[in-house]
């Protein structure tokens, strides 16, 4: 049912101070376990007592094809060290990255060096533009380092930069653009070679909130014409929960939760992803699926308009509540909650006015009337990541 | 302490207040006994080694002397008579060397001054003349003017003219040869090697330490070996000057190339750059700007080398100046001493110019690249026509090829007359202060460093080492200060450390409270530092000529060259020191209530102390690699000992010598770089 897994890391651990590897390795004599169980139980204070840092400690994580995958956490979180490890610009201490099912820790350089000219593009946070080069030659850069003649890669480069809007500015250095239309330089270079993999390291952190907002539009623009495998960072939850797929939570280094938007919102794995999701406004996040009733309600005769027995309409399941609002909440009757054609629930005002509201939220549960199980969540599923 | 009077701020720490409490050289009580006890035997020392008949506490026996100096003088004599690589001797590698060189040198000269021709002797017969003076008149102001504007290329016009005017053109012309063939292959050496230590760490590891050492090693020092190797002459002069102005290439490079943003790296990774991708194509066009300030160093220390080395036979400005000196020619000297002035502005502006350059706009690369080839090379082109016509009327008309000898003007009488005036009238006055220094500073100075025992001296060096920097640093300290004490070299140390000892002092006593004025006050800053820059730009050789013609040769006249030489760092990081305080504690500062002066007192100048003492650690090394030039001016102390290895083509001598300077310097700013660290760490700031 799942696509195939991209790019997987298994036990990912980094580990700054001297002797890291030992310290891991010393362990593994020690407890005699298995690679993940053996790590998992290094607490931080064991790590710290070693004289260490622990910026990435036994991370898990499997992005599959065509998703948009978001690693967030707050600065010092180690979210920038583990895409690092991911893309094997740091060294792990210890665990394994697998991209396309291959070793990627194990590669030679030469491979290493095929891999990422062909099949990875990077979006850097301060956009890492060479300033000697115009927009031009940087975007078609990536294609001069592969030995690309240079009509062909200027075409190429032309290409990429009407795509992200940049047309007519090709002859112009870095410096004389906006910080906006840096990063779209940015964007456009990490495309031009048509990665399979895209990291995108807090592409927008650095620009002002309005630009922020126009340029994740652009991004869910270009991700919908191009269907990459996409590997983001930030440390706005607000962004993460507008692009992601899924999102990857990170606390000192571990990731505690990695979940849906909606799932995150409905079952947060700890307090501390709960206090994030308290002031994110519901109805971006929940779907039908997730406030309905899974009996089929109709309308009642004490609220008086339609008849009862009908309803006002029929919504998907997988809709936002913010998108659906309006229709449910001008009508007088429930709606139908249809998935994949069949009735699987229904709607009310009240539902999505609670919602709206944020009447009932975090820690309890959001659906209020229903005692039956109605999510087609699994009770959790998510739990804390790596625990198995 | 109290920064606060009690109603200004009743409550809460106050963050300028936290950190200065403690503000205090740690264990003062400890060095004032020290010092007495230093005292006491530096005045009876004497006395009390005759007394118990232990000569050898004050005077380090010969027998026990190290016998380096043969021996480095032994291994020269193998490498230039024995020494052979199996394919060909040593000798035959120098030479090979100086052929390279000499090589593109001639080149130079030839096409800006000699005129290229065929044969030798009297055979010879011209095939060209050089460049007409016009033409290298019409280069240098076309340059500016690429580089900045009309103003610079008036400025570098106008000196240059006055090179032509005052007489000065052919030595000049020498001069400039010897830094355009240094300064490439200074500029390329230096990059090489800078990127060699920064992609291996190993590679780095051993370089560091020399590059150390060749800072402080004083410049005469390695003239010897040299003279030794290649003899006397221009190719000499050209190796020196090169060897000389690496090391701060390498230097840039490697922080340089340490500074590209880790973000531009990971994108050369990211698109699979090989190391060479890496390096030529990312790290080395990132960090050009950073490059080219390594550049303007190499040009100007390349001047400033070739001006000293015309003592093994450079030539040019530098003989000049050193030629009269000794001829006691004033008026000549002062001349020769303002061209090289006049040149060393010029030369810095240019590649300062350069350096800060900004890189044309879109448009300006678009308009250009639709011109054609002469409009887009308007001043190459036109430099070229200027050459091309002034070198053809030149051959009829020969004020056009060189600058007419009845036309130039000189200024010797008047500076000689001017000179003379000033002794005349003013001899009583410099005596004065001269001899009042002498007395109450430098004399009782001297006698007290003259007066401590070696050993209570190699004591004392490696106590202080361990106390500021632990046990690693005192080991260090001592050993230094015993290799002096073992080459027979005490004596004539201390008086280097006594000389450069009380020139610091005057030049911090001058120095740090301008550099706490100019940061104070932005119309004395623009003033002090429009001063201490053109200071800077002078090579070292220009300063002793005012101070010999006005008090003559002797530690007072080195005294007050080193000061003006020494005196810029000192001015520069107090006034940085103080600049970078955080605005806030001021600002705490003045909310409690304090005045200007308590502001300055009790929070700017403890808090600019790190800053300070790292001036203090340029001074001295700046004072240092001074002390060795003004041994032309009769100082007898470790400068004097490599002048003399120099005379003398004395190889382990100079060696020697240098070496202990060297260890001179290396204990001085270990300490002192220790004890500004420890200063850093009591005011909490990060490293």
């Amino acid at each position: 049912m799942d696509k195939p897994v991209k790019l997987a890391c298994r036990s990912v651990w980094k580990l700054y101070g001297p002797n890291a590897e030992d310290f891991l390795g010393v362990k593994n004599v020690m407890t005699q376990k298995s690679h993940s169980e053996r790590h998992l139980e290094l607490t931080g204070e064991q790590i710290r007592a070693a004289g260490l840092i622990g910026a990435v400690r036994a991370a898990n994580v499997e992005i599959r094809e065509g998703e948009i995958f978001v690693i967030m956490g707050l600065s010092g979180s180690g979210k920038s060290t583990l895409v690092r490890c991911l893309s094997r610009l740091i060294e792990p201490t210890a665990g394994e990255v697998l991209f396309e099912g291959r070793d990627l820790l194990s590669m030679p350089e030469r491979e290493l060096i095929e891999v990422r000219r062909r099949k990875m593009g990077m979006v850097f946070q301060q956009f890492a533009l060479l300033p000697h080069l115009t927009v031009l030659q940087n975007v078609a850069f990536p294609l001069e380092v592969q030995g690309a003649g240079r009509a062909e890669r200027e075409a190429r480069a032309r290409e990429v930069i009407e795509l992200v809007g940049l047309k007519g500015r090709e002859s112009y250095f870095p410096r004389e653009l906006s910080g906006g239309q840096q990063q779209r330089v940015g964007i456009a270079r990490s495309l031009a070679v048509e990665p399979d993999l895209w990291f995108l390291d807090e592409p927008f952190s650095a620009l002002d909130p309005l630009i922020r907002r126009e340029m994740q539009d652009e991004f869910l623009r270009l991700q919908s014409m191009l269907h990459k495998t996409i590997v983001f960072i930030t440390h706005d939850f607000d962004e993460a929960i507008r692009l992601a797929d899924r999102i990857a939570i990170m606390q000192d280094g571990e990731i505690i939760q990695t979940a849906t938007p909606e799932e995150l919102v409905l079952h947060p794995a700890t307090d501390y992803v709960a206090e994030f999701t308290r002031h994110i406004p519901r109805a971006k996040i929940l779907t039908a699926r997730s406030v309905m009733a899974p009996s089929v309600m109709t309308a009642t005769k004490d609220r008086g308009g339609p008849a009862p027995g009908t309803y006002a309409g029929d919504v998907q399941a997988s809709d936002r509540i913010e998108a659906i609002a309006e229709r449910i909440e001008a009508a007088d009757a429930p709606f139908r909650v249809l998935e994949e054609g069949e009735v699987v629930g229904s709607i009310d005002r009240q539902a999505v006015i609670d919602v709206l509201v944020g009447r009932g939220l975090v820690g309890r549960d959001p659906v209020r009337r229903d005692p039956v199980e109605r999510d087609p969540v699994e009770p959790d599923p998510l739990g804390r990541e790596g625990a198995g | 302490m109290s920064l606060a009077n009690p109603d200004s701020s009743p409550a809460g720490p106050n963050p300028a207040r936290v950190n200065l409490t403690r503000f205090n050289p740690m264990g003062a009580p400890l060095w004032l006994a020290l010092f007495a006890v230093t005292w006491v035997f530096s005045s009876y020392g004497r006395e009390f080694s005759r007394a118990i008949d232990a000569r050898w506490l004050m005077k380090y026996p010969a027998g026990w002397r190290l016998p380096f100096k043969r021996d480095i003088s032994d291994a020269m004599k193998w490498l230039v008579e024995d020494a052979t690589f199996g394919l060909f001797t040593f000798k035959e590698f120098t030479r090979g060397i100086a052929w390279l060189i000499e090589l593109p040198y001639d080149f130079v000269r030839a096409a800006v001054i000699d005129g290229f021709t065929i044969g030798v002797g009297s055979e010879a017969s011209q095939i060209a003349p050089s460049l007409s003076w016009i033409a290298i008149i019409a280069v240098v102001v076309a340059i500016g003017r690429v580089a900045k504007d009309w103003r610079l290329a008036a400025l570098v016009g106008g000196c240059f003219l006055y090179l032509a005017v005052f007489g000065q053109w052919d030595s000049a012309m020498v001069t400039l040869a010897s830094v355009l063939i240094s300064v490439p292959i200074g500029v390329a050496g230096g990059l090489l090697l800078g990127i060699g230590a920064y992609r291996w760490p190993t590679f780095d590891r051993v370089l560091r330490p020399i590059l150390d050492l060749m800072q402080t090693v004083p410049v005469f020092a390695y003239l010897v070996p040299i003279l030794f190797l290649f003899g006397f002459g221009p190719v000499s002069a050209l190796v020196a000057t090169i060897i000389y102005a690496m090391p701060p290439m390498v230097r840039v490079t490697t922080l340089a190339l340490r500074g590209v943003p880790t973000e531009i790296r990971e994108f050369g990774s990211m698109v699979g750059c090989t190391r060479r991708q890496m390096m030529w194509k990312i790290l080395v066009p990132s960090a050009a700007p950073s490059l080219m300030v390594g550049v303007n160093q190499v040009i100007m220390l390349s001047l400033n080398m070739v001006i000293i080395a015309s003592m093994i036979g450079a030539g040019g400005l530098g003989f000049e100046v050193l030629s009269s000196l000794r001829r006691l020619d004033i008026g000549a000297g002062l001349e020769a001493g303002i061209a090289i002035v006049v040149m060393a502005i010029a030369l810095d502006r240019l590649s300062q110019a350069f350096a800060v350059r900004p890189t044309p706009t879109h448009d300006e690369i678009e308009s250009l690249q639709q011109a054609g080839l002469i409009k887009r090379h308007p001043w190459g082109t036109t430099v070229l026509a200027v050459a091309l016509v002034t070198g053809l009327v030149g051959l009829m008309l020969p004020a056009v090829q060189s600058y007419p000898a009845s036309l130039t003007l000189t200024t010797g009488p008047f500076w000689a007359d001017l000179v003379a005036f000033i002794n005349v009238n003013f001899f009583d006055q410099f005596e004065a202060a001269k001899t009042f220094m002498l007395t109450w500073l430098l004399l009782p100075v001297k006698r007290f460093l003259l007066g401590i025992p070696w050993p209570w001296g190699i004591a004392i060096v490696a106590l202080a080492g361990w106390k500021f920097g632990g046990w690693r640093l005192g080991l260090l300290a001592g050993g230094l200060a015993l290799f002096i004490a073992a080459n027979g070299l005490w004596d004539k140390a201390m008086v280097t450390l006594y000389l450069c000892g009380v020139s610091v002092l005057i030049a911090s006593l001058i120095g740090i409270p301008l550099g706490v004025l100019s940061a104070e006050n932005e119309r004395a800053n623009r003033i002090v530092s429009a001063v201490i820059d053109t200071l800077q730009t002078l090579p070292s050789f220009v300063y002793l000529i005012p101070v010999v013609m006005l008090f003559r040769v002797g530690d007072f006249s080195a005294m007050i060259a080193v000061v003006l030489y020494a005196l810029a760092p000192a001015v520069r990081y107090a006034a940085h020191g103080i600049r970078g305080i955080e605005p806030q504690l001021i600002e705490a500062g003045i909310v409690s209530g304090c005045t200007r002066w308590q502001l300055l007192r009790k929070i700017k100048l403890p808090l600019a102390l790190p800053e300070i003492l790292l001036g203090l650690n340029q001074t001295i090394m700046l004072a240092l690699s001074m002390l060795v030039i003004t041994a032309l001016v009769g100082t007898r102390d470790l400068g004097q000992e490599v002048y003399i290895a120099l005379t003398k083509a004395d190889s382990g001598r100079g060696i020697i010598a240098g070496l202990s300077v060297a260890a001179i310097a290396i204990i001085l700013d270990r300490i002192l770089a220790a004890s500004a660290r420890n200063a850093r760490a009591r005011l909490g700031l990060a490293e």
